[in-house]
C-alpha cells in the first residue's frame, strides 16, 4: 500500500444520499477470490446498461470525470454490507478520497485498511462541494484538512480521523504488522481466561 | 464498580490491551465465522506472509452465498452455478483443510446460512465475541453476545491473531414497551424501528434492544430484530440474555454440557445490563402501535405501516428511489402487484418462520403468474420442516421448495429477479438490484410475503380469513 499524505485532484460528485455497497459493486462481481481489477465493476448498474454500453448521463462517465481522485457523495455514504471489494473498487479504479457527510462505519473501517480516505465534512462546506463538480481540491491527511476555492473565497475543512488509521495511511502501514507483535499480550490474555 | 451496561461489561472483559492516546483498544474474539465471499483474499494474504491460524479451533466455516439452492440432482448432490462460484467453494475448502479449520461444507448436514448456523450449532454464546466477514453479524447479539461485521483485512487478522483492533462505539438503547397486536411480528418491530431511526441512524453505535415487547420475543424472533441492527447504520444489535436464552441453547451440540454448562450459565446471569447503567442514547417504541410494515423505497429505512400511502417525493434521494420503484407518492400499496415472493434469508429462515408461512399457504394456491420461492436457512431447518409436513404444504400450494443458502437475498447465486419485476422478500435489504439488476423489492414479515404469493398483490395477511 502506497502511503497518502498530501494531494490535489478534480473532484467527480454523486449527490445521490446513502450510496450503498451493492450500488458501488453489485454482489453477482464478488465471486472474485483476487482484490485486483475490481474498479472495472465499479458502480456497474450505474454505470452501463443491461448491453454493456456507457450510460452518457452517469457522473463518472462524462469525459471531465477522467482521472479524479477524489469521489463527493450524498449523505451516508457505503452503508450497507461489509463486503471490501467496496473499497477496492474504488481504489482500483483510482479514488484515493471519499467526501460526504457521514460514512458508514464496517465501510470506513475498510477503507482506510486500502489507502482509501473516508472523509466526513461538515453539511455547508459538503454542499459547497456537491455544488461544485469538478471543482480542484487538496486533501492533506498531515494537516487533516481539505482545502478548495481561491482567493477570498478559499475554504479550508478540518476532518477527523482516527490516529492510529493516519499513523498507518502516513507511513504505508498495515495493521497487521501491528497486531502481530502483540503477540506476547495476546497469549497472556489466553492465559489468564483458563 | 459502577453500573455497566451488557455491551461494557463484553468490551471490558475482551480488553487484550485498553486504547491509548494512539492506538485502539485490542480485542479477544471468541468466536470467528467464515463464508466462502469474503475469506479467500484473507487466506491468501496468510499465505504470501507465511502465516499460521492462531487458533483454528475458534473459527467455524460454511458456504451459503454463493452456493446455488436448486433442488439436488438424482446423484444427491447440489448442483453449482457457474465456474468462478465453483472456484470459490473449491478454495474455502482448501483453505479451511490446509488450516484446520472445521467446515460444513455444501450438501453437508450442518450447512446453511452462517448466521443460521451459529445458533443452532450452539457456537453462539452469550458473553462472547463473535465476529464474520458478513454485516449481519448483528444476529449473533441475540444471545446476549457482541457480534459485528467485519471486512475481508479484518479476518485476516483475526485468522492471524485471534484479535481486532477495534474504537468503542457509543450505545443506544431501543426499548419496545407492551404487547404486539396479533399479525404483528418481530420483522415489523425492526422495521418500524429502522423507518424511525432512519438507514444511517444508528451509525456509530452499538443497540440493545429492550423492554417488554423484547423480553417477549422467542430466541429466533430475536434473532431477526438483531439481524437488522446494521440497517440502521449500528454494527450490533443485542438483547440481555436470559431464560428463553439458556433454553434454547440448552443440549445443543457445541453448547457446553454437564457442570461446564451450570458453571456457564451462572456467567450468563450476570450479563445483563445493570441498573443504573446508562446510554449514550435511548429511543422508545410502544409495541402496541406497530403495524405490519412494508418497505417501498431502495433502503430498509423506507418502510410504512402497511396500510399507508407512499409519501411524497420530497427530495431527490426520495425521487430517484420511488422512479426506481415505479411508485408514486400519495399511492398505497395494498393490491399492488407482485411477481415473486422470496421467504429466507438470515433475518427469516427458521422455523417459526416457516411455520407462520404454512399457514397461510395451508389449503390455498399461489396466485397464477407468481413465483414463490421458500428457503431453508439451513440443513437442520430443511429436515426439520420436512419432518413437521411443511414441505407439503408448500409444495401442494405451488411453491418451490429449496436447498440452504442465502439465495434471493443477495442474487449472486442464480436465484434473482428480473429486470423491473416486483418481490415481497422476507430479507433484509431492498438496495437498488440487490435481488437482481432491475429487480424492485418489497421487504415484509413471512405472514406478509405469504399473504403475497396466495394473492398475486401486496395483502395484509389479517385480511385473509
Ligand atoms: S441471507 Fe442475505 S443477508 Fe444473510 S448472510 Fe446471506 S446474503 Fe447476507
Amino acid at each position: 500500500m502506497e502511503p497518502i499524505k498530501t494531494f490535489t485532484s478534480k473532484t467527480v460528485v454523486l449527490p445521490t444520499e446513502n450510496i450503498d455497497t451493492d450500488q458501488i459493486i453489485p454482489a453477482r462481481f464478488l465471486k472474485a477470490t483476487s482484490k485486483n481489477g475490481l474498479g472495472e465493476m465499479l458502480f456497474s448498474d450505474w454505470r452501463f446498461n443491461a448491453d454493456g454500453s456507457q450510460k452518457p448521463d452517469f457522473a463518472l462517465n462524462k469525459p471531465e470525470a477522467k482521472g479524479a481522485r477524489v469521489l463527493v457523495a450524498g449523505d451516508n455514504f457505503g452503508c450497507g454490507s461489509s463486503r471490501e471489494h467496496a473499497p477496492w473498487a474504488l481504489y482500483d479504479y483510482g479514488f484515493r478520497a471519499v467526501i460526504s457527510t457521514s460514512i458508514a462505519d464496517i465501510f470506513k473501517n475498510n477503507s482506510l485498511k486500502n489507502g482509501l480516505l473516508p472523509i466526513a465534512l461538515d453539511a455547508a462546506t459538503h454542499a459547497k462541494l456537491i455544488a461544485a463538480p469538478g471543482a480542484e481540491v487538496t486533501v492533506s491527511l498531515e494537516a487533516q484538512t481539505v482545502t478548495f476555492g481561491a482567493g477570498k473565497d478559499q475554504i479550508t475543512a478540518k476532518f477527523s480521523v482516527d490516529p492510529f488509521s493516519r499513523y498507518c495511511l502516513l507511513n504505508g502501514i498495515d495493521e497487521l504488522q501491528f497486531l502481530l507483535s502483540k503477540d506476547a499480550e495476546i497469549s497472556k490474555f489466553e492465559a489468564g481466561r483458563g | 464498580m459502577a453500573p455497566r451496561t451488557l455491551f461494557e461489561k463484553i468490551w471490558d472483559a475482551h480488553l487484550v490491551s485498553a486504547a491509548t492516546a494512539d492506538t485502539p483498544a485490542i480485542l479477544y474474539v471468541d468466536l470467528h465465522l467464515i463464508h466462502e465471499v469474503t475469506s479467500p483474499q484473507a487466506f491468501t494474504w496468510l499465505r504470501e506472509r507465511g502465516l499460521k491460524v492462531r487458533r483454528p479451533e475458534r473459527t467455524v466455516a460454511t458456504m451459503d452465498h454463493s452456493t446455488p439452492t436448486t433442488p439436488r440432482g438424482k446423484d444427491g448432490k447440489i448442483p453449482v452455478l457457474d465456474n468462478a462460484a465453483a472456484k470459490q467453494i473449491a478454495q474455502l475448502e482448501t483453505n479451511c483443510a490446509d488450516f484446520g479449520i472445521e467446515l460444513y461444507a455444501l450438501g453437508s448436514e450442518g450447512q446453511g446460512i452462517v448466521h443460521v448456523i451459529g445458533p443452532e450449532l450452539g457456537v453462539t454464546q452469550p458473553g462472547q465475541i463473535i465476529v464474520c466477514g458478513d454485516s449481519h453479524t448483528s444476529t449473533h447479539g441475540a444471545f446476549g453476545a457482541l457480534a459485528f461485521g467485519i471486512g475481508t483485512s479484518e479476518v485476516s487478522h483475526v485468522l492471524a491473531t485471534q484479535s481486532l483492533l477495534q474504537n468503542k462505539p457509543k450505545t443506544l438503547a431501543v426499548t419496545v414497551e407492551g404487547k404486539l397486536k396479533p399479525g404483528v411480528t418481530a420483522k415489523d418491530i425492526v422495521l418500524a424501528v429502522i423507518a424511525r431511526l432512519g438507514i444511517g441512524g444508528g451509525t456509530g453505535h452499538v443497540i440493545e434492544y429492550r423492554g417488554s415487547a423484547i423480553r417477549a420475543l422467542s430466541m429466533e424472533e430475536r434473532m431477526t430484530v438483531c439481524n437488522m441492527s446494521i440497517e440502521a447504520g449500528a454494527r450490533a444489535g443485542m438483547i440481555a440474555p436470559d431464560e428463553i436464552t439458556f433454553e434454547y441453547l440448552k443440549g445443543r451440540p457445541r453448547a457446553p454440557q454437564g457442570a461446564a454448562w451450570d458453571k456457564a450459565v451462572a456467567a450468563w446471569r450476570a450479563l445483563p445490563s445493570d441498573a443504573g447503567a446508562t446510554f449514550d442514547r435511548e429511543e422508545i417504541f410502544d409495541a402496541a402501535a406497530i403495524e405490519p410494515m412494508i418497505t417501498y423505497g431502495t433502503n430498509p429505512g423506507m418502510g410504512m405501516a402497511i396500510g399507508a400511502k407512499v409519501p411524497a417525493a420530497t427530495n431527490p434521494t426520495l425521487e430517484k428511489a420511488l422512479a426506481y420503484m415505479g411508485l408514486e407518492g400519495g399511492q398505497p400499496l395494498l393490491g399492488h402487484k407482485v411477481d415473486v415472493v422470496f421467504i429466507g434469508s438470515c433475518t427469516n429462515s427458521r422455523m417459526s418462520d416457516l411455520r407462520a408461512a404454512a399457514t397461510i399457504f395451508k389449503g390455498r394456491k399461489v396466485a397464477p403468474g407468481v413465483r414463490a420461492l421458500i428457503v431453508p436457512g439451513s440443513q437442520r431447518i430443511k429436515k426439520a420442516a420436512e419432518a413437521e409436513g411443511l414441505d407439503r404444504v408448500f409444495a401442494e400450494a405451488g411453491a418451490e421448495w429449496r436447498e440452504a443458502g442465502c439465495s434471493m437475498c443477495i442474487a449472486m447465486n442464480g436465484d434473482q429477479l428480473k429486470p423491473g419485476q416486483y418481490a415481497v422478500s422476507t430479507s433484509n435489504r431492498n438496495f437498488e438490484g440487490r435481488q437482481g439488476a432491475g429487480g424492485r423489492t418489497f421487504l415484509a414479515s413471512p405472514l406478509t410475503a405469504a399473504a403475497a404469493a396466495v394473492t398475486g398483490k401486496v395483502t395484509d395477511a389479517r385480511s385473509l380469513t
